[in-house]
């Protein structure tokens, strides 16, 4: 008997035209005007603010939101800028529940935290969107400084270095600046090409050039950096994703997280992209929810997210997990993939088995199994860092670059920050923080130089 | 079983709720609305000579508002009626007529001339109104032709024209007071001198309520000008309590009769100011703000605080407080308090240790072994009660007496005798206990 090949069910256009743009508009939509005085009359104004110690990048939230009260949005972004030139991005995509709005004394008050990144963004859009630079150069220093990697680390690390008045050159592997709020978060986090909105005002400051399609180690090398600049920024984030072992990359159908959602996201036409019927990830991060939300919004019928501890170990905030479950997407906790299933090579389920600690606390399976028909799985189990530490002839643990509290690495005249960095909490916040940091670091290195 | 039926100078009406003379009483819609609401009188908007005033052709009001656009003081420029007296006369008669068991004062300002008055009081008296309120207290415009506040301000006038209303009415009059003035007591004891039957404060304050920094002209402004109007409204019940306060307790109007009239919002606003010694009260800008129905929290408030506290009738709580309003001097120096600060209240906003470090007394600490925990100094706390003033949480931070032992900030051992300036060792002008 001939048997056919089986043919996944994966197809594009699953939903009607207007559904596409409903689906993908704002997560969160901004404030009005007036829904963001009423909310920022709720600001106690605390004294050495627990929201401000939460913040990686330390904004003076208390202030921001002053000046938001007293018809000063303008001053309140120049708050938030002065200390986060990415204020914009990280008010869409910070997991605030966990920072600033999880320690608000309105908690203790009444269980309901001031929506501080709500408020950062009515602030930051107010300049962004009105084009206003509020910063100006210092004189021009006459020293160069290469950034490898137009991330936020990057953007953030260039536009310290401009603002102090040297000149800085941005490389990126990819035809886009913007790192993973370009590539990286899904759609609804940043819709309106936010983040090439946010690039543009960032580069605003002038002074910073951006050549995109550039690689470290394939167009770029370390060395020659070294030679051509008087100081070098890496701020390369994470390459590769972790693989199941499952022997999954001889199976059609099973794919990475990160790499769909940046195709999601430079799609020109939603309706265009292929989405399975059933669809499985596997993970418990930001990245898992993204995929398996989109999956959803794009029209899949099933999509469950399998995740190999329980619900409280999972790196998706409480919040980005009932985002997913109020979307429709299904949660399954302390199960791990054990088997991908396939029929002449393409995809047919992954075979799950639950999971418990072992009296060492170790994860094992019961012996107990189940398998989830899937069109699509997606791979969503973290990301590591694609650097080959001996080519770069950088200190390194676990493949990230070892760097020194102002982000100076092994190597004279080279700093790093972000993801691509040994012991960084991966948040596009903390990217910013160390971007922030080493400007500051390399300022002062340049400054002492002849 | 609460009784709050209000008996003021004769005039009965069955609760102590009357809006004041403003433009809620303008014409008999308004009053009949707000006699359907349950206001339990109504003192009818100032009437006058005619041919009758104009108003600006611009805005009236101006506002202060807290959070949330919360109306916390109001400003007005508008003038007495512009209807004609006739139209006035012929409601009130009607309103009067259909409401009988409603109050009906109706406010008068007419020129500082007996001619003026003897003419216009008859007309009122027809009406079949049960008193009338001397408005001897607008601040704006009228003040500028001889009128409201120009009036108020020399207590010579307010006796005089005080005299001839009760000379040439039999209805009861009751006299109202601009806080425009230094010493309210001098036009109160002017009014009483006078005959008044009553006296009613506050009237407006002056003010400009805003600066147009795009315009550089006062809030509000007409055709880009503005003038002072009368302030009202919740932030001005302070000034008004004091005011009262002063008259209910001083020995020369001591009796006099006083309708309350100031930022009344709600039924603990009232029973303040009867506390000091109102025996009723008037509300405008609460009813401006919120409409009518307001009236019907501030009755069952004040009926449940009454029965709560024991009281049955109105009597009973008027000028309650008055004899624990004194001058400075006789406040009692051996009270010690602490702040304490309810640590299962707390929500660590900190507000308390910001406001005390640096505008006071460094009493409050921000941390308890590494932690975030706000506490307080006794050794520096004056009992000041500012951070009790700035802290959101209400009751989280409270003053506790010190009854025994030793006070930590002075080292002095607590003293439960009373011991006021008059005969502190500090002051140069003390007497000897002997004396």
């Amino acid at each position: 008997m001939a048997t056919e090949k089986r043919q996944r069910d994966v197809a594009a256009g699953r939903l009607p035209p207007e559904d596409y743009r409903r689906n993908f508009s704002d997560v969160h939509p901004p404030l009005d005007r007036h829904q963001a005085l009423v909310e920022a009359d709720r600001c106690y104004f605390c004294d050495d603010a627990p929201c401000m110690q939460a913040c990686p990048t330390s904004i003076d939230i208390p202030l921001f939101i002053r000046q938001i009260a007293t018809g000063n949005p303008k001053g309140s972004a120049e708050t938030i800028f002065k200390s986060n030139i990415l204020g914009g991005i990280c008010a869409r995509v910070c997991p605030t529940e966990t920072l600033c709005e999880e320690v608000c004394v309105r908690n203790l008050a009444e269980e309901k935290p001031v929506k501080i990144g709500l408020l950062q963004r009515y602030a930051t859009d107010s300049l962004i969107d009105a084009d206003v630079q509020i910063f100006q150069r210092a004189a021009p220093s006459g020293k160069r400084v290469a950034v490898v990697g137009a991330g936020p680390a990057g953007l953030a690390c260039a536009h310290s270095l401009a603002r102090a008045g040297h000149e800085v050159t941005i490389y990126d592997a990819r035809p886009k600046a913007g790192g993973l709020n370009e590539f990286g978060i899904a759609a609804y986090k940043a819709p309106e090409n936010f983040a090439q909105r946010e690039v543009d005002y960032i580069l605003g400051i002038g002074g910073i050039a951006i050549e995109t399609g550039k690689e470290l180690g394939q167009d770029l090398s370390l060395q020659q950096l070294r030679q051509d600049f008087d100081a070098v920024f890496l701020g390369l984030g994470l390459g590769a994703v972790n693989a199941l072992g499952l022997g999954e990359e001889a199976v059609e159908g099973v794919e990475d997280a990160v790499v769909q959602i940046a195709e999601l996201r430079q799609a020109e036409d939603l309706a265009s992209l292929p989405v399975g019927r059933n669809v499985v990830v596997v993970g418990g991060g930001m990245t898992a929810i993204d995929i398996a939300v989109q999956s959803k919004l794009l029209g899949a019928e099933q999509v469950t997210i399998v995740y190999r501890r329980g619900k409280a170990a999972m790196g998706a905030s409480r919040y980005e997990q009932e985002l997913a479950q109020v979307k429709g997407v299904k949660i399954l906790h302390n199960a791990m993939p054990v088997a991908i299933e396939s029929d002449g090579g393409v995809l047919s389920g992954v075979r799950f088995e639950y999971t418990r600690q072992s009296e060492r606390g170790a994860l094992e399976g019961t012996g107990e199994v189940f398998t989830l028909p899937a069109d699509v799985a997606f791979k969503a189990i973290g990301q590591v860092s694609a650097l080959d530490p001996d080519r770069l002839e950088l200190d390194c643990v676990k493949g990230r670059i070892v760097v020194d509290e102002g982000g100076k690495t092994s190597l004279e005249g080279i700093w790093a920050g972000g993801d691509c960095v040994h012991g960084n909490r991966g948040l596009t916040v903390a990217a910013v923080e160390d971007g922030k940091v080493a400007a500051r670091s390399i300022d002062r290195a340049l400054s002492a130089a002849p | 079983m609460v009784d709050i039926r209000n008996d003021f100078v004769g005039i009965k009406s069955p609760n102590p709720f009357w809006l004041a003379s403003a433009p809620p009483t303008d014409k008999a819609y308004n009053v009949v609305r707000a006699f359907k609401a349950g206001w339990g009188g109504v003192v009818w908007k100032t009437l006058g000579e005619d041919p009758p005033i104009v108003n600006v052709n611009g805005p009236r009001y101006g506002a202060i508002h807290a959070g949330d656009r919360r109306l916390i003081g109001f400003n007005n420029i508008e003038l007495i009626t512009d209807r004609p007296l006739d139209v006035n006369l012929r409601e009130i008669k009607e309103v009067k007529r259909d409401w009988p068991d409603r109050a009906m004062i109706v406010s008068l300002m007419v020129p500082c001339e007996e001619a003026a008055w003897k003419k216009i009081l008859p007309l009122v008296e027809d009406t079949g109104a049960d008193g009338i309120e001397l408005n001897f207290g607008c601040p704006h415009g009228m003040s500028e032709r001889g009128m409201g506040s120009a009036v108020g301000q020399v207590p010579d006038y307010v006796e005089m024209v005080a005299r001839w209303c009760k000379q040439n009415t039999r209805m009861p009059v009751i006299v109202k007071l601009t806080p425009n003035i230094t010493d309210v007591r001098a036009p109160a004891r002017a009014a009483k001198k006078g005959g008044a039957d009553a006296v009613s404060l506050i009237n407006t304050i002056n003010s400009i309520v805003g600066v147009d920094l795009d315009k550089m002209a006062p809030e509000p402004n007409t055709d880009g000008k503005g003038t002072h109007g009368g302030y009202c409204g919740p932030a001005v019940k302070p000034i008004a309590l004091n005011m009262v306060a002063e008259i209910a307790r001083d020995p020369e109007t001591a009796g006099l009769p006083i309708s309350g009239i100031g930022g009344i919002t709600d039924w603990r606003d009232a029973a303040e100011f009867m506390a000091l010694g109102a025996g009723n009260v008037q509300v405008c800008t609460a009813a401006m703000t919120y409409g009518f129905r307001i009236v019907q929290d501030m009755i069952e408030g004040l009926k449940v605080w009454m029965a709560d506290s024991g009281h049955e009738r109105l009597d009973e709580v008027v000028g309650k407080a008055v004899p624990n309003v004194t001058d400075w001097q006789y406040l009692n120096l051996n009270y010690v308090v602490k702040a304490r600060i309810d640590q299962d209240l707390c929500i660590k906003c900190g507000r308390c240790y910001a406001a005390c470090e640096d505008t006071s007394h460094q009493a409050i600490t921000t941390t308890k072994d590494g932690a975030r925990h706000f506490e307080v100094v006794d050794e520096e706390c004056v009992g000041c009660n500012l951070c009790v003033s700035v802290c959101p949480i209400e009751n989280c931070i409270a003053m506790e007496e010190l009854t025994e032992g030793i006070d930590p900030r002075t080292g002095r051992p607590i003293d439960r005798g009373y011991a006021n300036w008059t005969t502190h060792p500090n002051n140069p002008a003390a007497k000897s206990a002997a004396e």
